[in-house]
């Protein structure tokens, strides 16, 4: 059995999985009845100053049959009574000492942010997490992504938590920003212990086509949420690369948060250098129960590849995200179509045919429906093999023999930066590009 | 015991003669519909007799816009919802389907048309309008599939359309001839209805049109004249004692069904002579009656069944036996049947052959021929000109669907000598755009 537990910046948990700071870590009832279930960790829904919320706060994505693909709300941070949430962290201390329990928070003058670290201190949290991510309401009065957003102020805060901490500092990143290491930057200046990331992002999920009113909508009105869920996942997995590979930033262990919901999203995180991992609307959607897919997924996983503990592969993917200028021009695949598995919905056809490089025909008789791949049209650009609803019946094989290695880098150096166009994948060159008026011949 | 009670109420009718492909809910219609992968050109749009666009329907109802799926369904076929009932779809559409390469189920086609076509039409929401008149008339003979949906064409284009019809209700074999399992009287009554409220064409029941001077009466008041007569009744066939009591034809047993439901009288046994789709609907609706011993006898080996595999597998869930390679050569008994002598047959060289002194009879209470039905033949040969092929099928240019006599069109069963409702549904149509085409050219 591998061991699952985590030594993050100080802040041990049995496992790496936390709840995000959110409506699951509302109460202690939720955070015991999460622990009950198998979450090694909770950042407590976010601590500060008093709040009034709306009712209709919360909009989504269905994508197909598939509900929740994303999510949205406006909620903002606790509206529950300070000294409940604190008798309650003591309480839930009490009966899982070895949990983690990080208490999130967001106040706005020093003064107020020394009381209240003061406070959960002496509450028994094991760890601090700073929110500074909240893209609506609480911006507006000056804290949550308003911080978040400039790093110079984030830097200030942090330093002044710093200052009266006495246990791990975590500091949340939003993500409404166009340069996510700004922030990271001064969080590792101001002395955070941690990152985490990401927050929700400025969003509108739709608009209600009768009421001309964007969701959720209340009364008349709405306003932009918090994105999150499992759409969100690709730009949090950016963002997590980003900073773990930072020169200045990258000895600051990293939770990463955004759209997890199993265990390989989870393993995704940790292979791009998050040490734990945090999930918010995943559990909104199926409760608690499920981390038990999450936690086995992940114990299977490592002793499939014979890992003792997360550290053994936390970051291991990162010497291979590089830059496009180091990518390897030599490269080259070409689409193959099993044409056994192939069921003829040629959906590869016409995603060919009218989305990418005309590198596919249909056989001419129409006898049969199975698509022919026109090697030397294809640039190995893959949609074909996206598109095919058969798994692993188009391949991309690989057609140089490996020997050639040449990249932009290489030619920048090499003052061999092409001065025309000659590509030999490009449309006219390497391949043909159809006439424009072939268009009008065919079908569809 | 028999597989099934006699029904005695019209519920316990309903609960024998269960739909087989139920109206969906909304949550099933959605799930079944995002399942659909949208194929270029799709292999069940091209399956499909009137080439619904399927994907598109599909995708309609998948975003909710359920009113649009109707629209696209009823512009390619007149009679989209009862065909989303009665087609044989896993031989049209959903034998096409792309998933049935994966062993995955097919895309339920028929039921997600049948449910956005049903939703449509209980919100009465009007799709169509006729359109401007254009001083045109055309008389339709026979209200069956061909000649509704050619009415329903020739409408939009301004065509004022006087249906003539033999019996009282529209639909023809849709509601006196296929399986009650396979769709109610009153969705196919619904349908004539929203049809007929949108469109405003008129039918004349009662109204058979069987003589020369007729005719000759419509052709001098009509631009043009379309035959949607469709097939006589059960052919005879020649047997010593088919004139009993208790011997009748199928198509004639399984109209009283449909129109008296509980109220006939089907005895414990029963055999149905005949190997196509109608002799095995008959034997299937006989043991849904409740008799207890439904025998099929077919001449020809099972493989050699007309009857679709589906339709068979069916009926010997609900208890009909199966006897092959025998030849019916007398009805026994006296006034009533007592039961059928049979022959065994071989098959020799692909000559069926009787085999001498096989002879035995098989007891029953109720004989149901089921070999084929009559063609309109007598009547036909009133019209003049009218070229009939060797099978007495009306021929038609397939171009237009005009026939021999030019004033004439035709279609449905009267022309491919028995189909589908969709083939009926699909020649009215282009007739109707032959017919428009003609008129315009003169
Ligand atoms: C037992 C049985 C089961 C079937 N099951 C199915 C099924 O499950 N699915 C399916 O798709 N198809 C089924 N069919 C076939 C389908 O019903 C026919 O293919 C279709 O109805 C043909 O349409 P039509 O308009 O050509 O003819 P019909 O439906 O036969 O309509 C012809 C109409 O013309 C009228 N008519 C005839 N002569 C005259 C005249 N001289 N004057 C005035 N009116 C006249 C008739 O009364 C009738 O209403 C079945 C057929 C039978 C017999
Ligand atoms: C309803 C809701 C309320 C949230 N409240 C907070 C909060 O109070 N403090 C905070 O740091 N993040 C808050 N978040 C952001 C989440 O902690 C998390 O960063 C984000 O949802 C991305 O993770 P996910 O994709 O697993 O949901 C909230 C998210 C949601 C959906
Ligand atoms: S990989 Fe791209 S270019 Fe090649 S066949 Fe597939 S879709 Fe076309
Ligand atoms: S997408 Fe896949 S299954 Fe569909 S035609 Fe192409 S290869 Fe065949
Ligand atoms: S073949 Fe099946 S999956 Fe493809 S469009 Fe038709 S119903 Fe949809």
């Amino acid at each position: 059995m591998p061991d699952l537990s985590i030594n993050f910046a100080g802040i041990k948990a049995p496992n790496p999985f936390w709840l995000a700071s959110a409506p699951p870590t509302n109460s202690g009832y939720q955070v015991m009845k999460a622990f009950e279930a198998g979450w090694g960790g909770a950042v407590w829904k976010t601590l500060g100053v008093p709040v009034i919320n709306v009712s209709s706060r919360y909009g989504s994505i269905n994508y197909r049959n598939t509900r929740m693909a994303g999510f949205t709300n406006i909620e903002l941070i606790t509206d529950r009574p300070l000294i409940d949430n604190l008798k309650e962290i003591e309480e839930v201390k009490k009966y899982f000492p070895n949990h983690a329990i990080i208490a999130s928070l967001m106040v706005e003058t020093r003064a107020e942010w020394e009381q209240i670290i003061k406070d959960v201190e002496n509450a028994g949290a094991d760890g601090i997490e700073l929110n500074f991510g909240c893209p609506h309401g609480m911006c507006e009065r000056g804290m949550g992504s308003a911080v978040g957003q400039e790093p110079e102020v984030l830097e200030t805060i942090v330093g002044w938590v710093m200052a009266a901490a006495k246990i791990p500092v975590i500091t949340k990143l939003t993500p409404n920003i166009s340069h996510i290491v700004d922030p990271g930057l001064a969080a590792a200046r101001g002395g955070s212990n941690a990152i985490s990331l990401i927050n929700t992002i400025k969003s509108i999920v739709g608009v209600d086509l009768d009421t001309y009113t964007p969701y959720p909508v209340v009364g008349g009105k709405g306003t932009n949420g918090g994105y999150c869920g499992p759409a969100v996942k690709p730009i949090a997995l950016d963002m997590v690369k980003e900073l773990a590979q930072h020169p200045k930033i990258k000895h600051l262990p990293i939770s990463g948060i955004g759209g997890i919901e199993t265990w390989r999203d989870a393993v995704e995180f940790m292979l791009l250098g998050a040490s734990s991992v945090q999930v918010c609307t995943a559990v909104m959607h199926y409760g608690f129960g499920i981390v038990r897919e999450m936690e086995r997924g992940l114990v299977d996983f490592m002793n499939q590849k014979g890992y003792e503990t997360i550290y053994d592969f936390v970051g291991k993917a990162l010497p291979n995200v590089t830059e496009w200028k180091h990518l390897n021009l030599k490269h080259k695949v070409v689409a193959k179509i099993d044409p056994e598995k192939c069921i003829g919905c040629d959906l590869c056809y016409i995603a060919c045919d009218d989305g990418a490089h005309q590198a596919i025909r249909l056989p001419e008789n129409g006898g049969s429906r199975i698509p022919e791949i026109i090697d030397e049209n294809c640039v190995g650009c893959n949609l074909c093999s996206l598109v095919c609803p058969v798994e692993e019946c188009i391949t991309m094989e690989q057609r140089d023999d490996g020997t050639q290695h040449l990249t932009w880098d290489d030619r920048t150096n090499a003052n061999t930066i092409p001065t025309t166009f000659n590509d030999d994948l490009a449309g006219g060159k390497g391949h043909f590009v159809p006439k424009p008026t072939d268009a009008l011949k065919r079908k569809g | 015991m028999a597989e099934y009670k006699k029904p005695v109420t019209e519920l316990e009718f309903e609960q024998n003669f269960a739909q087989k492909k139920p109206l969906m809910n909304p949550t099933e219609a959605f799930y079944e519909s995002s399942r659909c992968l949208f194929c270029y050109d799709a292999p069940c749009m091209n399956a499909c007799p009137t080439h619904i666009d399927i994907p598109l329907f599909i995708k309609q109802i998948h975003t909710g816009n359920i009113t649009g799926a109707a629209k696209t369904i009823f512009e390619a076929n007149w009679l989209g919802n009862a065909c989303g009932k009665v087609c044989p779809t896993s031989e049209l559409c959903e034998g096409a389907c792309v998933y049935e390469g994966q062993n995955v189920p097919v895309i339920q086609i028929g039921r997600l048309q049948h449910f956005a076509t049903a939703q449509t039409m209980d919100n009465d929401i009007t799709l169509f309008h006729p359109g401007p008149d254009n001083g045109r008339k055309v008389a339709i003979i026979g209200a069956g599939p061909a000649g509704i949906a050619c009415a329903c064409e020739l409408r939009t284009m301004g065509y004022s359309v006087d249906i003539y019809e033999a019996k009282d209700k529209p639909s023809g074999l849709t509601i006196y001839g296929v399986a009650p399992y396979k769709i109610t009287n009153e969705e196919v009554l619904d349908e004539m209805d929203y049809l007929q409220q949108q469109l405003g064409y008129n039918v004349f029941y009662h109204s058979p049109i069987t003589s020369a001077e007729q005719l000759k009466k419509l052709e001098a008041e009509y631009d043009a004249l379309f035959l949607g007569v469709g097939l006589g009744g059960t052919a005879t066939l020649n047997l010593p004692g088919e004139d009993k009591e208790n011997v009748v034809g199928a198509v004639e047993f399984i109209e009283d069904l449909r129109m008296h439901h509980h109220e006939i009288d089907v005895p414990d046994t029963v055999v149905v002579i005949g190997g196509g789709n109608t002799a095995v609907d008959a034997a299937s609706e006989s043991a849904k009656m409740g008799a207890e011993n439904v025998m099929l006898a077919y001449r020809r080996s099972k493989e050699e069944m007309g009857a679709y595999v589906f339709e068979y597998q069916f009926a010997k869930t609900a208890g009909v036996k199966g006897l092959f390679s025998v030849s019916p050569v007398e009805i026994v008994g006296d006034e009533k049947a007592t039961g059928v002598k049979f022959i065994r047959t071989q098959n020799i060289n692909g000559k069926l052959e009787n085999i001498e002194g096989s002879e035995f009879v098989v007891p029953c209470e109720l004989v149901i021929k089921a070999t084929g039905q009559a063609k309109q033949g007598g009547f036909l040969s009133l019209i003049e000109g009218l070229k009939m092929d060797d099978r007495q099928r009306i021929v038609v240019n397939m171009a237009n669907y005009q026939t021999t006599n030019p004033k004439y069109f035709a279609g449905g069963d009267a022309v491919n000598g028995g189909a589908e409702v969709v083939n009926g549904a699909y020649d009215g149509k282009m007739a109707a755009l032959g017919i428009e085409d003609w008129l315009n050219s003169k």
